[in-house]
């Protein structure tokens, strides 16, 4: 068994093998510069320059006709689908490169720099070829995606006179893929948004303790009865600091309410409906109110609360219309 | 100096920068809006008792830019302010529009009122920015149909009932009488001016009184300003009324009896806040087409009022009351002509 290493300088000998090496056969563009490929990419770019499209636009400008929009000069010579299928070509250096790549476990591959010059402008009729060459490789690099290996390549276009009409550097990284950062796998799949948390502290934690535990809960003054809602630590009535708490039936009628629209926060859903609801107990109460069209909620409607997990961790007595006779 | 406690520059940062030195007094307001006149309140206090003898009261924000006011509140250390939160956050209810919406409806099913009456408010003031080159609408007028066809932000409230959100900053001097007499501009003498906060007060969300169509807040500021002044409401000439939200001018119009209760709607669609009415109003275009700097830049236009300096200058100008915000424990005051 190798030292990895002496595997790494085993590869870096047979890489060597590659620099100024042909990466395969000329790529021969299937078809001749051709209006109707220079429509689609127009289309697709929304390049509205006359240059390309009108004929008689064209004419009467210093081209002299209809030319090609540069930045397609290696659209002409791509293979379409048989590029899937070019590992099987022996021919193929850059693809045996690749391969060999593979095999040391540097499986990943991202383009990472490409740069193009054009001598002139193609027309139609014109017929391209390209001719590709693998110009040097670097060293290992460490990189953000895992360590690997740059390979440069690059291509010369030729017309069918062999004249030069542009060339074509093209870069990729062939790199082991690290773990990702815990920050990309979030990025990879975002959490679903969630509604902001309560702030729990002394005066209100156990108010939501008690949704959790299935009751919606007011406050009452131990001392003179009376119900208080938010909570606060004393009765201002007859402050005494004594208090225990009575469950809702939570049951009511919409005092106010409205409808929100803008802006909308992540973790809710809009048009939000947001009541503020007179108990039959005879506290007050802010919440949602689901199931109701926002056109159909009126002051006075009858209501009742259902508590509800909005997420795995927050409970909330969410208001529907009431259903029946409330006691 | 006095300041905001919502403020992001601090006072000895704006003391270092504009080469103060000494500074014997300096103090914050909270509660956003309310403290638009709190902090001249503050500063009146100071020079009254001699803790200062010159009080820069300043407020910058940017509102536009910078931190806005309707993400939510659910981070930091469990205060008690949080806490308060707490009870409507984790509802979505987490705008300033949407806590004045929940008044508004109650508001407008109780005295009839509708989005037409709060269209009044925003067009009469929306008329006063258009000749006010400091106004971020200046030149650009708003007709009712505008304001009526304006997307919903919080129902009932439309896009145009709520104020701008800027970067903006203002500030006002306060001293004594004496020492203002030597000054280059004229001063206003300060008449009357109150803080006050209501009982079962809450900040925006004082939804558990037994009613909640009024502002026990500002009619406590109300009763204190025109006692400190001896003035009545019929000696106020012309006024700057705190216009985050349309809705709210509505309810001030009342505390400071202009009209009674839930009658403010016939007075606005009297033309009564225009130039040529009982009560010219937001001369400057308000924060609802000046620019929102918290109340400050109002609390200029009634500096301004009684200097005749306003760009929409009514002809009687013996008295200016300037409101603060509403919903939170707040503040006002009448300007008068120094002596």
């Amino acid at each position: 068994m190798t030292s990895p290493r002496a595997t790494r300088e085993e590869l870096e000998r047979r890489l060597a093998t590659y620099v100024g090496a042909a990466a395969g056969p000329p790529e021969v563009g299937r078809d001749p510069v051709d209006g109707a490929l220079v429509r689609q990419w127009c289309d697709a770019l929304d390049d509205r320059n006359p240059a390309y499209l009108d004929e008689d636009a064209a004419r009467a400008s210093t081209h002299g006709g209809l030319v090609a929009p540069p930045a397609m000069l290696q659209a002409w010579v791509l293979p379409g689908i048989s590029m899937s299928r070019a590992a099987a070509d022996p021919e193929n250096r850059q693809r045996e490169l690749h391969a060999l790549f593979d095999a040391q476990g540097y499986t990943g591959v991202v383009a990472t720099n490409c740069e193009q010059a054009y001598d002139r402008y193609l027309r139609p009729g014109d017929r391209v070829t390209g001719h590709t060459v693998i110009e040097s490789i670097s060293g290992e690099k460490a990189t953000g995606l895992g360590s690997g290996y740059f390979i440069d390549t690059r291509t010369t276009f030729r017309d069918q006179h062999g004249g030069q009409v542009g060339w074509m550097t093209f870069r990729v990284l062939k790199f082991k893929p690290a773990a990702p950062p815990a920050a990309a796998r979030e990025r990879a799949a975002p959490p679903k948004p969630r509604r902001l948390r309560p702030a729990l502290g002394h005066d209100n934690a156990w108010w939501w303790d008690g949704l959790r535990c299935g009751e919606l809960l007011i406050q009452r003054c131990k001392s003179c009865g009376q119900l208080r809602h938010p909570p606060r630590p004393m009765c201002g009535a007859c402050q005494s600091t004594q208090w225990d708490t009575l469950a809702s039936g939570g049951r009511g009628s919409v005092y106010s309410f409205v409808v929100m629209h803008h802006p909308q926060v992540p973790g809710y859903e809009y048009p939000l409906v947001v009541v503020l609801v007179d108990l039959d107990e005879g506290t007050r109460l802010i919440s949602n109110l689901v199931g109701v069209a926002p056109g159909d909620v009126h002051i006075g409607m009858r209501v009742e609360a259902r508590i509800e997990d909005v997420d795995p961790e927050l409970a909330l007595p969410l208001f529907r219309r009431e259903t029946s006779a409330g006691g | 100096m006095t300041t905001f406690t919502l403020d992001t520059s601090d006072e000895i940062g704006v003391a270092r920068a504009v080469g103060i030195r000494d500074l014997t007094f300096f103090s914050r307001v909270p509660h956003g809006g309310g403290a638009a006149v709190g902090v001249v309140h503050q500063a009146a206090m100071a020079v009254a008792t001699g803790a200062a003898r010159t009080v820069v009261c300043y407020r910058a924000l940017n509102g536009r830019s910078g931190q806005r006011y309707s993400s939510g509140i659910s981070d930091g250390p469990t205060t008690s302010d949080l806490i308060h939160w707490s009870w409507y956050m984790p509802f979505g209810l987490m705008t300033p529009a949407s806590w004045v919406a929940m008044f508004a409806q109650r508001y407008m099913h109780e005295f009839g009122v509708t989005s037409r009456d709060f269209a009044q408010v925003a067009v009469s003031t929306r008329k006063h920015a258009v000749k006010n080159p400091r106004a971020f609408f200046h030149g650009k007028p708003l007709t009712f149909a505008d304001h009526q066809s304006s997307r919903l932000i919080v129902e009932p409230l439309r896009l145009y009932d709520c104020c701008q959100e800027t970067d903006g900053g203002c500030a006002c001097i306060v001293t004594t009488a004496d020492r203002a007499g030597d000054a280059r501009h004229p001063a206003a003498m300060i008449r009357g001016i109150a803080q006050g906060a209501g009982g079962d007060q809450e900040v925006m969300t004082s939804f558990y009184r037994p009613t909640i169509s009024s502002l026990p807040e500002m009619d406590l500021v109300a009763r204190q300003v025109y006692s400190i002044s001896g003035l009545r409401p019929e000696d106020v000439d012309a006024a700057v009324i705190y216009d985050a939200f349309t809705p709210i001018v509505l309810w001030q119009l009342e505390s400071f009896g202009f009209c009674a209760a839930g009658e403010a709607r016939d007075f606005v669609n009297g033309g009564n806040l225009e130039l040529s009415g009982r009560l010219p109003s937001n001369t400057h275009g308000g924060q609802l087409s000046e620019a929102y700097v918290h109340g400050m830049n109002g609390v200029n236009e009634g500096v301004r009022l009684i200097r005749g300096t306003s760009c929409n200058q009514p002809r009687r100008n013996d008295h200016v009351l300037v409101t603060a915000g509403v919903g939170v424990p707040t503040s006002a005051m009448i300007l008068g002509k120094a002596a």
